[in-house]
């Protein structure tokens, strides 16, 4: 009844072309952006900012970078965790290099750091393919966190191997270190990505994307049209680390504030990130935002509900939860196995229809 | 059907999560207790947590709380894991109706976490024997504690002892000393130090670094099989530590040339390897074992009502004591505070006052039912590590008890001192502190 497009002629190209065709999206997407930036920075608590939305926002853009190279370009990749390593270090080393440099630059320069080591560790993917690449990016892994660890120069030779942010200002307001307030983080980060998001659409949808799609659906044919694996395999590998370098950026700067690699950065965060894209939705940039909620958001949530609504004990609370965890991820993956972004077409189509359906 | 209802509770769950649920008017004192019952560290997790809740639970049982304020104990499961310790951190500082008062997280990565949160959110943060070393330094670190002895003070002990066995300092030249560690920030701590110590002495130090979780230790021990140092060391933590001195066993290293920090000494550790941890030695800062008054009290007030967390038989273990030390440690403060600012209704800012000022004599412990259970421990605005001693204990597997091998050795100060100073002054200089005067 109030979701159908029946009455919208699109006069133009460019009206055709457009992200959201449907009126009725655009007003819920512009509505919900307005809500995100304007009314969220005056109720976010340092909870809210610190536990919830910062974090998903960090890995709502690892999980759009990693959602470029595996959903889009089909090359499983098990490197995340060692790739936000190197966004992390790098924003490490070049704010402590660089006091006075501008924080967004730093992050994009880490980001441009990290693609670089993505393109590095993704050569190997032009001669193997499938589970045997997802080794080799494994390797890259467990590498980048001994290197990190190991040699002194990256941490600056602190005695414990940990690097700390200091705090930096933006625009005279703090964004990172203890002092910054929740609304600046929260913004911060909101900011990178939904801009790198709507980039991110935006290539997939482009030329560049399509290729990464012909790649992932037959290489061989994709090579027979004219579509060099080379350029394509390296680019996506470029473009999702550039993204999995900023998130670890942020995850280390704006949410952690200080972070030991092995921890921070161990084998753990790639198959997080894979898992989140995996529930979210391969192959689309919606899943990975959905993805990435799923994953931060619901075990802090039943926690929550299990403690504070139920009143069950802590421990009982922590079990139930990494079981129930489980069981939702199986729950979602049988009901829809290609994911959440899916669920929520499947939903919009039952919309459309509402309430006649047949 | 079942969806549905499932699906409203959650939404009611959903829109019930901000809500603060506030019950009795009467104040009281809000003790957050990061615990971690699951995970890898479990084994040594859950001992000290159910320390911690059973002095707590005790004296609101049997006193009516502290100077009869009722506490109020904020579990929260952190796993040993630092973001979900981020996470703890926020959900509980500002638990009505005194705010957090005091953090004991057990864990170094969740302390160097908080240390910057805390200092600006004025919550004290008492990392007792482990976390930032440098802490000890209070001109910088205002909000911080790590008495009553630091890592780096231990790990000086350590070597003083084994010079003591090898019949005088200078007899350490050219031996060779290996330190097992977990390769964290926790496991990294003492390695300066040690550093320091092997260029004065002139022993060999030799660095092994284990890998969170710590199960697989095959190569470390192989290369200590091959290098046969004449010590070993061990930073460890969780199942790393049961898993060396299982290898240690199995490589037949003599054990009574083995020596853990104080967080790698308790039963969980030696059990598992049986007769071949007998002879195994760690550090040790308060005596292990139930034969103290509080332990009557505790089992009385706490396990009788039914009120306890843990079992009535591993009462006393030595991680199940610290716990108990570190809430008397917190108790004692509050009074303190209480004293201080003449109200019984203390905030997180008082109890700092109340941290700082703590003077834990022999006398006090015997009326807390303490008698000889740890050393006395005085604060100052200077020294947030208080007497910075460290005994060693051992054990002795045909009897299953620890037991004290040692008198309490001082630090080595010449040592220790200059690297707090240095790693404080680093800290002030990052993060644009002025030392305090006093």
């Amino acid at each position: 009844m109030f979701y159908r497009e029946a009455g919208q002629f699109k006069t133009s190209y460019i009206a055709d072309q457009s992200i959201l065709p449907i009126a009725q999206d655009r007003v819920f997407v512009f509505g919900f952006m307005a809500v995100a930036f304007l009314g969220v920075p005056w109720f976010i608590d340092s909870y809210w900012a610190n536990a919830i939305f910062v974090p998903f926002l960090a890995y709502a853009l690892a999980a759009i970078g990693l959602n470029l190279l595996t959903g889009y370009c089909g090359q499983v990749s098990l490197g995340t965790g060692g790739f936000m390593a190197v966004g992390a270090f790098a924003t490490f080393k070049l704010i402590t290099l660089f006091p006075d440099l501008n924080l967004i630059i730093v992050i994009l320069l880490s980001g441009a750091i990290t693609a670089a080591v993505g393109v590095l560790f993704g050569i190997p993917s032009l001669r193997i393919k499938g589970f045997y690449l997802a080794v080799a990016t494994l390797a890259a892994q467990f590498f980048l966190v001994w290197l990190f660890n190991k040699v002194g120069w990256f941490f600056n030779y602190s005695p414990t191997g940990q690097i700390t942010m200091p705090s930096v200002e933006m625009f005279g307001v703090l964004v990172t270190g203890p002092s910054a307030s929740p609304a600046a983080r929260y913004l911060f980060c909101l900011g990178f990505v939904v801009l790198f998001a709507l980039a991110a659409k935006n290539i997939v949808r482009g030329r560049v994307g399509r290729s990464w799609m012909a790649i992932r659906d037959m290489d061989i044919a994709a090579e027979l049209i004219g579509i060099r694996p080379l350029a394509a395999k390296l680019s996506a590998f470029a473009v999702s680390s550039f993204y999995i370098g900023m998130a670890g950026a942020l995850y280390f700067g704006v949410w952690l504030g200080s972070a030991e690699p092995i921890e921070a950065f161990g084998v753990e965060q790639s198959f997080l990130v894979l898992f989140m894209i995996i529930i979210g939705g391969l192959g689309s940039i919606l899943g990975s935002v959905l993805g990435a909620a799923f994953m931060t958001l619901m075990p802090i949530f039943l926690k929550n509900f299990m403690v504070d609504g139920l009143a069950v004990e802590v421990v009982t609370a922590k079990h139930v939860e990494i079981t129930l965890m489980g069981v939702l991820i199986v729950f979602f993956l049988i009901v829809e196995p290609h994911g959440l972004a899916r669920m929520w077409q499947i939903l919009k189509e039952k919309l459309r229809l509402w309430p006649f359906p047949y | 059907m079942m969806f549905k209802r499932l699906t409203g509770a959650l939404i009611g769950a959903t829109l019930a999560l901000p809500a603060v649920v506030s019950t009795a008017s009467a104040y009281e004192l809000v003790i957050p207790s990061l615990d971690y019952r699951t995970g890898p560290y479990a084994p040594n997790g859950i001992p000290f947590a159910n320390g911690y809740h059973d002095y707590l639970m005790m004296l609101n049982e049997r006193d009516g709380g502290i100077e009869g304020v009722k506490v109020k104990l904020v579990q929260c499961e952190t796993a040993y894991n630092t973001k979900q310790g981020v996470e703890c951190y926020e959900k509980t500082k500002d638990t009505p109706p005194s705010r957090a008062l005091v953090y004991q997280p057990l864990s170094t990565g969740i302390t160097y976490q908080i240390i910057p949160k805390a200092s600006v959110d004025k919550i004290p943060v008492h990392s007792m024997g482990y976390g930032r070393t440098s802490a000890a330094n209070g001109k910088v670190f205002e909000w911080i504690f790590n008495f009553p002895a630091t890592y780096w003070d231990q790990a000086a002990v350590l070597v003083k002892y084994i010079g003591e066995k090898e019949g005088g300092m200078d007899k350490l030249k050219g031996k060779k000393i290996a330190l097992v560690y977990h390769n964290s920030a926790y496991g990294k701590e003492p390695i300066r130090t040690l550093e320091k110590a092997a260029e004065k002495f002139g022993f060999e130090l030799m660095l092994l670094a284990v890998d969170h979780p710590g199960q697989e230790q095959k190569a470390t021990w192989l290369q200590i099989r091959r290098e046969r140092p004449d010590w070993v060391l061990m930073w460890g933590w969780g199942v790393m530590n049961q898993v060396a001195i299982k290898e240690a066993s199995s490589i037949r290293y003599p054990m009574d040339h083995f020596i853990g920090v104080w967080w790698s000494g308790s039963e969980n550790d030696v059990l598992p390897a049986g007769d071949g941890a007998h002879g195994y030695l760690s550090g040790a800062f308060h005596a292990p074992g139930d034969n103290f008054p509080a332990h009557d009290d505790i089992k009385k007030h706490v396990y009788d009502k039914g009120k306890a967390q843990g079992e009535r038989d591993r009462i006393g273990e030595v991680l199940y004591n610290r716990g108990l030390i570190a809430a008397v440690y917190a108790s004692e403060a509050i009074r303190n505070a209480m004293k201080i600012h003449k109200t019984k209704e203390i905030t997180p800012a008082m109890m700092r006052d109340g941290i700082e000022s703590l003077d834990l004599t022999e006398a006090r412990l015997k009326e807390l039912g303490l008698p000889g259970f740890t050393i006395p421990v005085k604060i100052t605005c200077a020294n947030h590590a208080g007497p910075r001693k460290v005994a060693l204990q051992q054990w002795d597997a045909k009897a299953k008890k620890w037991s004290f091998v040692t008198d309490y050795y001082d630090t080595m100060n010449d040592i220790v001192d200059p690297l707090i100073q240095e790693d404080s002054a680093q800290y002030a200089k990052e993060n644009n502190i002025k030392p305090r005067d006093c």
